[in-house]
């Protein structure tokens, strides 16, 4: 088969299995999933058949595949927007993941939404289903029902993964753009799938409003892009050395930064918006409102890692003019800032929240930020392997929790006992009523914090502070190492509060392991969360190194034109990562090992009021409500409506109307009352005309539609008299 | 080459269920649509016409991505005049709302 070919047909699938859901299969439950899994699992094969090819693919970066077919889109006055496809070492490895996990997180949702379980005794279309009553033997018996729009829910979820191939296979910034508005589209959906929930509605325009917010900079730097260079295809800008040394050297009219530091800097915005970082990182929490397959692929694999692949995949502008040594441009200054700060900020709010799902949001906003700040030091290849190995565990993570969620809810269905399911400090004793769940999401949890040579995390985690140490970037080096020691604690804490110790609510004594097809998902993605870092192990790693090929240093790492100074593997960083890792892990352990039920946070007390500036996110919600928030509703109140609307607008308009007024005054004494009224009026005009009225007045019905029917026959006949006696004649 | 003659069919054919809908809806709001699709039919048209005639020529483009604009504000204007009638009328259904009545 074409090669080129199968690359432009991966988005397609699930484009189709969303069009067909909508528009024929959407009262078949069935049928509707079906469609989706099978689009999917097309994509996966075609996602997959091209990774392989790709990799046996010598010299992939400089003649990436699908380069060959490409199509005149969008005429323009000389020639035409081509857009076409290209699979390169970076769009490859993210293919592979975006697979994997878009088709595992399907398969998921069927179990997540209670497929096969009967319909609710009370359930309404946009709220989370409430469980349906059965009878057994003749009494009643409470059990989990179908979600009541779970087509409608599988036709978004296919959106979405259209949007999402498409991004990863696109060889152009604009259609990129493209993929990624869908996306935003589709998470705005998807967060507000609940509709009927105010927190979820809130949300969803939340997460639309804040994203926006990063997309208006990045549509800013693609037309900056594109006036400079005129085009916006990768290979012609990113890989010519000459359009970026001519990007590099002019310098822009803003700050004093060159061309390439600004267009940096403005396409690097869109991925604080769309990966959640410091200072737009507060919609991400509030996502997770959505239904948690949602919150697995849209704001943890995918679409949040899509923010960090456009600024991977722009690293060579962003870096323009930086001899892989020395100062950093400022551009990359800016990622570091950002990345370092989002990784630590997120990290500590992560410790002190308890919605098992919110634990996992920070946790991945600080993660994301561990890689834009990787990328910032100039490591590209550490910040490109954390992307895989993260979407892999994080997903595995939330797709924990959710079955975590589930089990709860049916623990609470069962005992009728009125807790929030999600809350931390009403579980406890998980791991024996739940033991896949438990085994699958200590895999993920160990290689979040990155527990030592088994786990993928690890071996990422230690490539990225080692080359934050190697650079000479010692703040930037302490800043993540501290973010590691708090992930591991957070992590440890969870998963003691979650599975350990002892029940701490009636609801989790009675929680039950999710079906199958929601624990299979899990653990293939545990598969990946164990064994994706051992394709990047270090050359210099003492012990291991060299006993498996660095494949994926000398696959991704051809993407650069500029080489980083080779990295003298420093021990420094290795014990740092192990002892943060293993440190972080035993003391969240210790402190939490026995919580009782009703207890308080052991940290509340030590910590004291800094406990609640987490617990309160920093107030940073609070802040933006007080300022950006309170800006704009005093803009449009005040200023809009009230001084421009109301007082200048319909001010000069008053004005007007009273001086109609007054002429109008005068006319009427002047003229009308004597001339028309007396002389025409009650005599011949006016009796004639009512009469006249009275008889067409039946055939104002008042209805439009027959209005325009008389307007269509007036229009047919006068193209009739019109045929016959001009155009005859 | 697909003959020009395909296209005007299909342009009239859409421009046809697009009238049957502004006429025979009751909704406002499927009337509204109506009105997309014929707008949709014309660009048809243009485009057709445009394609055939003066491929070389931007002005077709031009002309059909000004429809665009229009038919974007209509609808804008349109449902925002929806919305309105129903905060007054709570109701959408085009014969319900004969305030014109003569």
């Amino acid at each position: 088969m074409n090669m080129d070919l199968l690359i432009w047909l991966i988005p397609l699938p699930p484009l189709l299995a969303f069009a067909a859901i909508v528009l024929f299969t959407n009262r078949s439950k069935a049928l509707s999933h079906s469609l989706a899994i099978g689009a999917a699992g097309l994509s996966w094969l075609a996602s997959m058949v091209v990774f392989f090819t790709a990799v046996g693919r010598e010299e992939l970066a400089k003649h990436p595949l699908g380069v060959d077919l490409k199509v005149n889109w969008l005429p323009l006055g000389d020639g035409a927007f081509k857009i076409g496809v290209q699979v390169d070492p970076l769009s490859a490895v993210i293919l592979f993941f975006v697979a994997w996990t878009v088709l595992m997180i399907f398969v998921y949702s069927v179990g997540y939404h209670n497929f096969g379980q009967p319909a609710g005794d009370h359930d309404k279309p946009g709220l989370p289903p409430h469980g349906a009553t059965v009878k057994v033997k003749g009494h009643g018996h409470q059990v989990p029902s179908v979600e009541p729009m779970y087509s409608r829910f599988f036709a978004m979820i296919s959106l979405f993964a259209f949007g999402m191939f498409l991004l990863v296979v696109t060889d152009n910034l604009l259609t990129l753009y493209m993929a990624w508005e869908i996306m935003g589209l589709c998470s705005y959906l998807l967060i507000g799938f609940w509709y009927a929930k105010p927190s979820a509605r809130d949300a969803a325009v939340k997460a639309f409003l804040t994203t926006r917010v990063g997309d208006m900079f990045m549509l800013l730097g693609m037309a900056a892009l594109y006036k400079m260079t005129g085009t916006l295809n990768y290979q012609e800008i990113l890989a010519n050395p000459t359009v970026l040394e001519m990007l590099a050297s002019q310098a822009a009219p803003v700050l004093g930064l060159s061309w390439a530091g600004l267009i940096g800097i403005l396409i690097f915005m869109g991925t604080v918006g769309k990966s959640a970082q410091f200072p737009l990182h507060v919609w991400l929490p509030d996502a997770m409102e959505g239904p948690t397959p949602v919150s697995a692929m849209i704001h943890a694999a995918t679409m949040v890692s899509a923010g960090v692949y456009l600024s991977i995949r722009f690293f060579p502008l962003i870096s323009a003019g930086w001899d892989g040594g020395g100062a950093l441009t400022p551009a990359m200054m800016t990622l570091a800032v950002v990345g370092a700060v989002t990784a630590l900020f997120a990290a500590t709010i992560a410790v002190a929240q308890n919605d098992i799902k919110r634990v996992l949001a920070y946790s991945t906003i600080s993660q994301l930020g561990y890689m834009i700040a990787a990328l910032g030091v100039g490591a590209y290849v550490a910040a490109a392997f954390h992307l895989v190995t993260h979407a892999f565990f994080k997903a595995l993570l939330f797709l924990g929790s959710g079955s975590v969620i589930h089990g709860m809810e049916h623990g609470v269905l069962h005992t009728h006992q009125h807790i929030d399911p999600q809350d931390m400090q009403h579980m406890g004793g998980l791991r024996k009523k739940m033991p896949v769940t438990f085994w699958t999401f200590l895999a993920g949890g160990l290689a979040l914090s990155g527990f030592p040579l088994v786990t993928a995390g690890f071996w990422s985690k230690d490539e990225i502070l080692s080359g934050a140490f190697n650079g000479g970037h010692v703040w930037v080096f302490v800043i993540l190492a501290l973010a590691a020691l708090l992930t591991a604690f957070y992590t440890a804490r969870q998963i003691t509060l979650t599975f350990l110790g002892q029940a701490r609510s009636e609801a989790a004594e009675h929680a039950s392991e999710s079906r199958a097809v929601m624990t299979a998902p899990l653990v293939v993605l545990a598969f990946f969360a164990i064994t994706a870092g051992w394709v990047g192990i270090p050359k210099a790693f003492p012990g291991l190194g060299g006993l498996v090929p660095n494949w994926f240093e000398e696959f991704v790492g051809e993407m650069l034109l500029v080489h980083g100074e080779a990295a003298h593997h420093s021990l420094v960083p290795l014990i740092t990562s192990l002892v943060v890792a293993l440190g972080g892990l035993a003391l969240g352990w210790w402190v939490y090992r026995d919580v009782r039920a009703g207890q308080k946070d052991p940290l509340q007390k030590p910590l004291g009021p800094v406990y609640t500036l987490l617990q309160n996110k920093y107030y940073f919600d609070e802040l933006y409500g007080a300022t950006v928030v309170r800006f704009s509703r005093w803009v449009s109140e005040v200023f809009t409506d009230r001084w421009l609307d109301r007082g200048v607008i319909d001010g000069i308009l008053h004005g007007i109307a009273a001086a109609g007024l007054w002429l109008g005054g005068v006319l009427r004494n002047g003229f009308d009352l004597p001339v028309i009224n007396r002389f025409l009026g009650d005599t011949v005009v006016a009796g004639g005309t009512r009469k006249l009225g009275a008889e067409t007045s039946k055939i104002q019905t008042g209805r439009l539609q027959q209005y325009m029917l008389m307007g269509l026959a007036v229009v047919l006949a006068a193209s009739a008299i019109i045929y016959f006696f001009f155009v005859m004649a | 080459m697909i003959p020009i003659s395909w296209f005007l069919i299909f342009s009239a054919a859409l421009f046809c269920i697009g009238l049957f809908g502004v006429l025979a809806r009751k909704n406002t709001i499927g009337m509204l649509m109506g009105v997309e699709l014929m707008l949709n039919a014309v660009n048809i048209n243009l485009l057709a016409f445009w394609a055939y005639r003066y491929a070389g020529q931007m002005n077709g483009l031009v002309f059909v991505a000004i429809v665009f604009a229009a038919a974007a504000a209509e609808a804008a204007v349109g449902l925002a005049l929806i919305i309105s009638v129903y905060r007054r009328r709570t109701t959408v259904m085009a014969d319900e709302l004969n305030l014109m009545k003569g």
